[in-house]
């Protein structure tokens, strides 16, 4: 994509900002799709019918009518806050969720930025969300907004680790950080797909990874920092209009930025399922696009199965349960690979 | 350690058990109803607004003193003897005017407790329940169908008949006779 | 060492490392409105005041004013707007033992049923509320989806679904329809699967049980000394019920258990036991609904309701065993048609002094499990 661009253009710099906005088209739409659908899930697993009257058929234009209230409101800021930091949580937030996107690759034909060090970089950004959250607890000048803050500092700062661990373990087997790489070497059959490859040891990795991708993500049963029940909304408590929307927009695109990582990494990114039938620069992306999906129904249908965890079992199941497997998988897919090879 | 593995396992089992209820009860058909384009049939006994048929009452300050909120206010004026007001539709003679029967709906609490003591059945609970408005005041329902015309009049007629009654009774008193 | 920190609008000094909390009057775990001061040392609370009074509304004093007994009937229905029932039964009782009347054997079949009826849709409400405190949001609409079913019974008999107005002094307001006596039973069979789906969905789930188990314990001998009732009393292991214990009705003539909690998945009066003894109890009150159902004598259900109502001076306490404990109605009659005073005993009110001392020393989430698993209703608190 990168050629055919250049071609057309001809400045470089004009190609990489394009480049690099393409996710915004797909996260945009993507976050006002996933909210209905959540709510549509979330009705249905509860009996009841959900959105039905905005737009007409089941009420499919009620997030672009939530949109448009959030864009209207007026903009609070408390006299006590700290406007500057007040303000620019938001979007620190989104810078965090928004950059992991860069080096997905979505097709065999486009990545966003080509880095060899695809996973690391991924890694490395995805902790930016933390000072977000920190910047918008802190300077909220809000007591319960302090506590969400801080619990779920904590709470991803530790799941960091389960989640590079997880990794890791993939990197050593494909022997090199980029995630192009890791798709080529994943394709050919279903059963290439890293998910069932040095079974049982890559199917727990996977299964770990989604966990603590839940915890990065603040989702049940992880969602202690924006808690309903506890701390009315946690960090966000005093956000409104648009800052609030905009928390909601990286919330959404920070979990299908996980599902896709977990998608390319797990389970074969954008190879088809059938080998080479139904394959190619534009099947690669509806398959990428279609199993990240899948993980994002399944991160929907846990939040509305499971209650949520207090803190410091948070914590446990961190350290003491992730951790130790993580490191157990990591030794056990390294003797493989050495003995393999 | 073997408690460890043990919860590790009791988590994971329990959270597929609870995962495969939810995934059923995605296929079961809603039990909610879409309002207001579909409404229940509320059941014949149903307390929502209440309604009273003038017709029917005779002023008896029943329902008012049955009240336990005093949300009904009840004026009466004694019918003069030239005046027939009728029967009600169990055939009780009626014997007083009701020029005011005031019924404050936000203070009722749908208690139903009016609805028993009135000797003609004529308050009674609907199953009207889509009753809000915009101004306060007019939840205050004026039920009476007398004009202020038709009070001054019953007023003025009252008090002529009360006079000439208590004229009477004076002269009587008196000795005299009537009218001198 | 600092000296002590005040702030206006708190109840204690601090100490240097604590910090207030105001889990206010608005929120959306204190079950109404409750505020609660929590005092703690980062997560772990040292102390928890609780500020009642948000919905006080004179019922003792408006009773005093009604004009006559039967007219306070409505009123007692809004204390515990969740079972009002069995508020309304407790009056009733109490006024039927001032005046020494008894009620025709019908009435007490039906009030039994409708007590029961609404036993199992306040333990539905607690324990969906309860769901969705600990963060699980789809038991609570299950529980809502039942409760809905009881509720179309009721509206069905007597024409309100919260606030009834039904069980009168000396008989009811009105009578059954034909096809109760079918309704009830047809709820009890569908009712059964619901408990077991909200067993393996919630109750047995790891999570949720981490969340209860050990945590807010409450020994027997300290929930005495308190004077609990109801679900936290018999949670701590205590075989107390007023039904049986004490009974009043025609309680005595049904067979059924009393649950109590055992500490089967952590220890004897935890927050796991008590929402347990919930969902067993509502187990028993559909054993007393089918036994009930099945014999309801013929009668009429208003010929006992004495026209006038105009009881000696006497005082008397009549207590009846509601969803949420012991409820006592200590009445004064003075001769004429209105009581002279009606005070009542809540079981919320005793039940919520208990949170102090079940919560220092846990942690900010644990706060809302406890007092989600006493079960207050404002209403009833406040008065």
């Amino acid at each position: 994509m990168k050629e055919v661009l250049l071609n057309l253009l001809g400045n470089e710099v004009l190609v990489y900002s394009l480049m690099t906005l393409v996710p915004l088209l797909w996260i945009i739409p993507f976050a006002l799709f996933a909210v209905w659908w959540e709510r549509k899930i979330a009705a249905h697993m509860q009996d009841r019918l959900g959105p039905m009257r905005t737009g007409g058929w089941h009420g499919w234009a009620q997030t672009i009518a939530d949109i448009l209230k959030l864009i209207q409101k007026e903009d609070i800021i408390p006299t006590a806050a700290d406007s500057r930091l007040f303000t620019l949580a938001p979007y620190v937030v989104f810078i965090g969720a928004f950059a992991a996107y860069a080096a997905i690759p979505f097709s065999a034909a486009y990545v966003g930025s080509e880095i060899n060090i695809g996973i690391f970089y991924i890694i490395a950004v995805s902790s930016f969300a933390v000072i977000g959250l920190l910047m918008a607890g802190w300077s909220s000048n809000n007591k319960w907004s302090l506590f969400g803050a801080m619990r779920s500092a904590a709470q991803i700062v530790s799941y960091e680790i389960p989640i590079a661990l997880t990794l890791l373990a993939v990197v050593m087997v494909v022997g090199s950080f980029d995630m192009q790489e890791i798709n080529k070497a994943q394709s050919g059959s279903v059963f290439n797909w890293f998910i069932f490859q040095k079974f049982p040891l890559l199917f727990t990795a996977g299964l770990i990874y989604f966990v603590a991708s839940l915890a990065e993500v603040n989702r049940t049963p992880f969602d202690i920092p924006e808690a309903e029940s506890e701390l009315v909304a946690g960090y966000h408590t005093e956000y409104g209009g648009m800052k609030f929307a905009l928390f909601f927009l990286s919330e959404y695109a920070n979990m299908f930025a996980v599902s896709v990582i977990a998608a390319t990494v797990f389970l074969g990114g954008w190879n088809s399922p059938f080998g080479e039938f139904l394959s190619g620069p534009f099947w690669g992306a509806f398959w990428l696009i279609a199993k990240a999906m899948g993980f994002v129904f399944v991160q929907m249908w846990l939040r509305w199965t499971l209650p949520r965890l207090r803190v410091d079992q948070l914590m446990y199941v961190g350290w003491k349960v992730l951790i130790p497997f993580s490191f157990v998988i990591i030794m056990g897919v390294g003797f493989w690979v050495l003995l393999e090879g | 350690m073997g408690t460890y593995f043990r919860n590790i396992y009791d988590g994971i089992r329990t959270v597929l058990i609870g995962m495969r209820i939810t995934w059923r009860h995605l296929f079961t058909p809603a039990v909610t109803i879409q309002y207001p384009d579909v409404k229940l049939k509320l059941p014949e006994r149903a307390r929502n607004r209440l309604y009273v048929n003038m017709d029917d009452c005779i002023g008896c300050d029943q329902c008012s003193m049955a009240c336990p909120v005093n949300c009904i206010t009840i004026e009466t004026i004694k019918s003069t003897s030239d005046v027939d007001l009728g029967l009600t539709s169990v055939g009780t003679k009626k014997r007083l005017y009701v020029p005011v029967f005031d019924i404050d709906i936000a203070k009722c609490c749908y208690c139903g407790l009016c609805v028993y003591p009135c000797p003609t059945e004529c308050i009674k609970m609907t199953d009207v329940f889509e009753f809000s408005e915009y101004d306060r005041s007019r939840l205050n329902y004026n039920y009476s169908t007398m004009t202020p015309a038709d009070i001054d009049l019953a007023r003025t007629k009252l008090a002529a008949q009360e006079e000439k009654e208590s004229s009477q009774k004076a002269a009587e008193a008196e000795g005299r006779p009537a009218g001198s | 060492m600092e000296a002590p920190l005040t702030i206006p609008g708190f109840s204690r000094p601090l100490k240097n490392h604590e910090m207030v909390v105001n889990m206010g009057p608005q929120h959306p775990s204190t079950h109404g409105v409750l505020r609660l001061e929590l005092i703690v040392d980062g997560e772990v609370i040292v102390d928890v005041i609780p500020h009642i009074g948000y919905l006080h509304r004179c019922f003792e004093k408006h009773a005093e004013h009604m004009s006559n007994y039967q007219q306070v009937i409505p009123y007692c229905d809004r204390m515990d707007y969740i079972a009002a029932m069995n508020n309304d039964l407790g009056y009733a009782i109490a006024c039927e033992k001032l005046l020494g009347i008894k009620v025709p054997e019908r009435v007490e079949y039906i009030r039994v049923i409708m007590a029961e009826l609404q036993r199992i849709a306040s333990h539905l409400l607690a324990i969906g509320t309860y769901g969705m405190d600990i963060g699980a949001f789809t038991p609570f609409l299950y529980c809502f989806r039942d409760r809905e079913r009881i509720l179309d019974i009721f509206e069905h008999t007597c024409g309100a679904r919260l606030l009834y107005n039904y069980i009168w002094i000396g008989g009811l307001s009105h009578d059954i329809q034909p096809n109760f006596q079918q309704k009830v039973v047809d709820f009890c069979t569908s009712f059964r699967p619901t408990i077991r789906e909200l067993n393996q969905l919630l109750t047995y789930n790891k999570i949720f049980v981490e969340r209860t188990a050990n945590v807010g314990v409450l020994p027997a001998d300290v929930a005495i000394n308190y004077g609990a009732s109801g679900p936290v009393l018999r949670g701590s292991g205590v075989k107390w019920d007023l039904r049986k214990n004490d009974p009043y009705s025609i309680y005595d003539r049904f067979e059924f258990e009393i649950p109590i909690g055992t500490g089967e998945v952590g220890t004897v009066g935890d927050c796991w036991d008590r929402y347990m003894v919930r969902v067993r109890e509502m187990e028993q009150s559909l054993v007393i609904l089918e036994q009930a159902a099945a014999n309801i004598p013929s009668g009429n259900v208003q010929s006992g309701i004495p026209k006038r109502i105009r009881p000696d001076t006497a005082d008397l306490y009549v207590r009846t065993e509601t969803p949420k404990g012991e409820l006592g109605y200590y009445i004064m009659a003075d001769g004429t048609t209105s009581p002279y005073r009606v005070k009542v005993r809540p079981p919320t009110f005793v039940n919520l002094s208990i949170l102090p001392a079940m919560s220092r020393g846990s942690m900010i989430a644990d706060v809302i499990a406890i007092l989600g698993s006493i079960d207050i209703v404002l209403g009833e608190v406040d008065r």
